[in-house]
């Protein structure tokens, strides 16, 4: 068995040999790069442990391929489906795609649209802290998804991307690269799934690129084993008039690493970004976020919810930025943490740098246990505490569900939400 | 078969604001409570429905001889039959009425039985219909941005759909216009039967115009002072509470 470091020599290579240059580079990199400490700014809080990697290995390639096909079920419809596993492409559908859509692994793209990839793969500086692990992600990754909307075209339907890990210990690099031309509309659904309860390190990559006027909501339903790694280091740029909708679901993994830059680099664009968290047990959810002002008359939304049970941690730390030239910007930054335990520990670091006087920002976080008022309520009709406490998480996390426009999007999500919470 | 408040003595922190309160509503009736504010009305219908807030220093409660006090979860009591409408219903962001209930239902069914979805939304909306709330009203959190008029009549789909034994109706007329008094009101006589008591607690004698109460009680500092036919009401709405207070001075 090879360790995460090495690429097993008898591994081919789909990539083109000058991105495979660049790997060896990207790796280099990241062996010179330095272990964060707590003293970093970018590391306060965080649990440092997790950055121990020394216990995985590179993934095999699937052993269950036909399993993991068939259990690659989102919704009723979709546009598409793209399924990788363990670094890998198991399955694709692109049927009802528009023409000029591209949707298919980012080792073709490498190949065959060349120009685009150079000019949107990993363009954004790593600015929230874990340069050395998107320098890993770069030296390792292999498949890849890419999604590529020409201007003026709508994708109607929903598209599917799944990306599994499978095995013991094994290490996936899942790189979701989304490109949306002028005028554009899409919607993408990312799920990261386990195809089993155990141990497994993903160090995952989101880069969502949208010109102007274009429309994309995304959805991350990370939904890793408990027992799992896991980074995602995402970045969105919005450009004139467009808008971006990011929620990010972290069902799974013992420690979630997310680190999230939306940029807003064209007049009058916006940027929504969402998160839920319900954590329990010893997991632990780090989110690092900036929300950075570039342009004039801007927009951008962030609220990101936790629920912890048990002796669960989340940390949040945001950013709103506006720069000098960014007057008008109207910007929301807030964390809220229902605390279901004494023992359960939020830390929220919500935070303004803003260098032009013509803006509106506020940003805050909030901590508080479920209302006692409520609880009573519910079990005055006759509903246990227990079920009574799940019901009310689930309807904290679904009041943000309600800003995702798309009825049959929402009302699944609000299932897996359910399922999640074990409401029955 | 009666829901029986005996010697019923409450405190909230060391306060006594229930001393020694006694109540019997035969099954088949409606009891009115009338009382001046801060006569303990809100607080006794609390202590039955097992308000945390509230130490229950002696006395009894029974439903159809079943002791409510000992059922230490307010979940048991409503689902041994007493379903209290308060005064103040709580918001629930995020759940919707249709999901309440229906957790609320699925409560009562033994352990494995799971809900027919159809039925029941075919339940609900009826009910709702009868009660004039717009079906939209499923899909919205529980009583988020409600009027009070609307969290009143949510509480009544809640009692229709719930079907209790016995019914505790804490001041479900205050911040009701005319309008929406009647259907309440018509949604409250349409439950009354022979298998069903309730427990009518009001500032105002108008409700009891709508609802029309078999006995009248009054309430005076945590105990029921006098009782009569719903012609008591009328004296009371007509002169007020001090002629009460008077007589059991009297009669003390």
């Amino acid at each position: 068995m090879t360790t995460l470091m090495e690429k097993p020599a008898a591994a081919p290579s789909a990539w083109p040999a000058w991105f495979q240059a660049e790997q060896s580079a990207a790796l280099a990199e990241y062996e010179k790069l330095p272990v964060p400490v707590r003293k970093d700014e970018s590391w306060r809080f965080a649990n440092l442990k997790a950055l121990d990697l020394s216990a995985f290995v590179d993934a095999n390639p699937v052993a269950s391929e036909g399993r993991l096909i068939n259990a690659s079920t989102g919704l009723k419809e979709t546009a598409a489906k793209l399924i990788l596993g363990n670094n890998a492409l198991l399955h694709r559908e692109a049927g009802l795609l528009p023409k000029g859509v591209i949707l298919e692994t980012l080792e073709s793209a490498a190949a065959n649209h060349t120009e685009l990839f150079k000019k949107y793969f990993m363009a954004q500086p790593v600015e929230l802290g874990s340069r050395k692990y998107a320098a890993l992600h770069k030296a390792r990754v292999a498949a890849g998804a890419f999604l590529y909307v020409p201007a003026n075209t709508s994708v109607e339907l929903p598209i599917e991307l799944f990306q599994w890990v499978e095995g013991a210990n094994a290490s996936v690099f899942p790189h979701t690269l989304i490109v949306c031309g002028e005028n554009s509309r899409v919607t993408v659904v990312d799920y990261f799934k386990s195809a089993d309860q155990l141990p497994a390190f993903a160090c995952g990559v989101n880069d969502l690129h949208l010109a102007r006027g274009a429309k994309l909501t995304y959805i991350s339903v990370q939904d890793w084993s408990r027992e799992t790694t896991a980074f995602h280091l995402n970045s969105t740029i919005v450009d004139r008039e467009a808008t971006a909708t990011a929620l990010i679901a972290n069902f799974g993994g013992a420690f979630i690493r997310g680190e999230s830059l939306s940029r807003l680099v064209g007049e009058g664009s916006r940027s929504e970004m969402y998160s839920i968290n319900p954590v329990e047990g010893t997991r632990e959810i780090d989110q690092r976020t900036l929300q950075d002002h570039v342009a004039p008359n801007a927009t951008s939304d962030l609220l990101y919810l936790n629920a912890l049970d048990d002796k669960s941690r989340t940390i949040f730390a945001g950013l709103i930025k506006v720069q000098p030239g960014a007057k008008g910007t109207d910007a929301y930054q807030k964390v809220k943490n229902l605390i279901l335990s004494d023992d359960a520990d939020p830390n929220s670091m919500p935070g303004l740098e803003i260098l032009n006087d013509e803006v509106r920002c506020s940003h805050g976080a909030t901590n508080g246990p479920i209302s006692a008022d409520e609880l009573f309520y519910m079990e005055a009709r006759g509903i246990p505490a227990d079920k009574a406490r799940r019901l009310i998480v689930n309807g904290f996390f679904n009041s943000l569900l309600t800003h995702i426009e798309n009825d049959p999007l929402r009302l699944h999500l609000e299932g897996l939400l359910a399922a999640r919470l074990a409401i029955g | 078969m009666s829901l029986k408040i005996e010697n019923l003595s409450a405190n909230i922190g060391d306060r006594q604001i229930l001393k020694g309160l006694n109540l019997e509503v035969p099954k088949g009736q409606v009891h009115a409570i009338m009382g001046k504010n801060g006569s303990g009305k809100s607080t006794l219908a609390k202590v039955m429905a097992g308000h945390p807030d509230y130490e229950v220093t002696g006395g009894s409660v029974t439903l159809d001889g079943l002791n409510l006090f000992e059922m230490q979860e307010p979940d048991q009591r409503a689902r041994a039959g007493l379903f209290v409408a308060f005064q103040y219903p709580m918001e629930i962001p995020g759940v919707t009425i249709a999901n309440f209930i229906r957790a609320a239902l699925q409560a009562r069914l033994p352990e494995g039985e799971e809900l027919d979805a159809v039925e029941y939304y075919e339940h609900l909306y009826k009910k709702m219909d009868s009660l004039k709330i717009d079906r939209k009203f499923t899909s919205r959190a529980v009583n988020e941005g409600f009027s009070g008029g609307e969290k009143k009549r949510c509480e009544v789909l809640q009692m229709a759909m719930l079907n209790p034994v016995y019914a505790v109706l804490d001041e479900t007329d205050s911040g009701l216009d005319i309008d929406a008094l009647r259907i309440v009101s018509d949604g409250v006589n349409a439950m009354r039967s022979p298998e069903r008591g309730f427990l009518v607690i009001t500032h105002y004698q108008r409700l009891l115009d709508y609802i029309v109460p078999d006995v009248v009680h009054v309430m005076v500092d945590g105990r029921i002072v006098m009782s009569g036919d719903k012609n008591l009401a009328h004296k009371l709405e007509a002169q007020g509470y001090d002629w009460v207070e008077k007589e059991i001075l009297a009669t003390a």
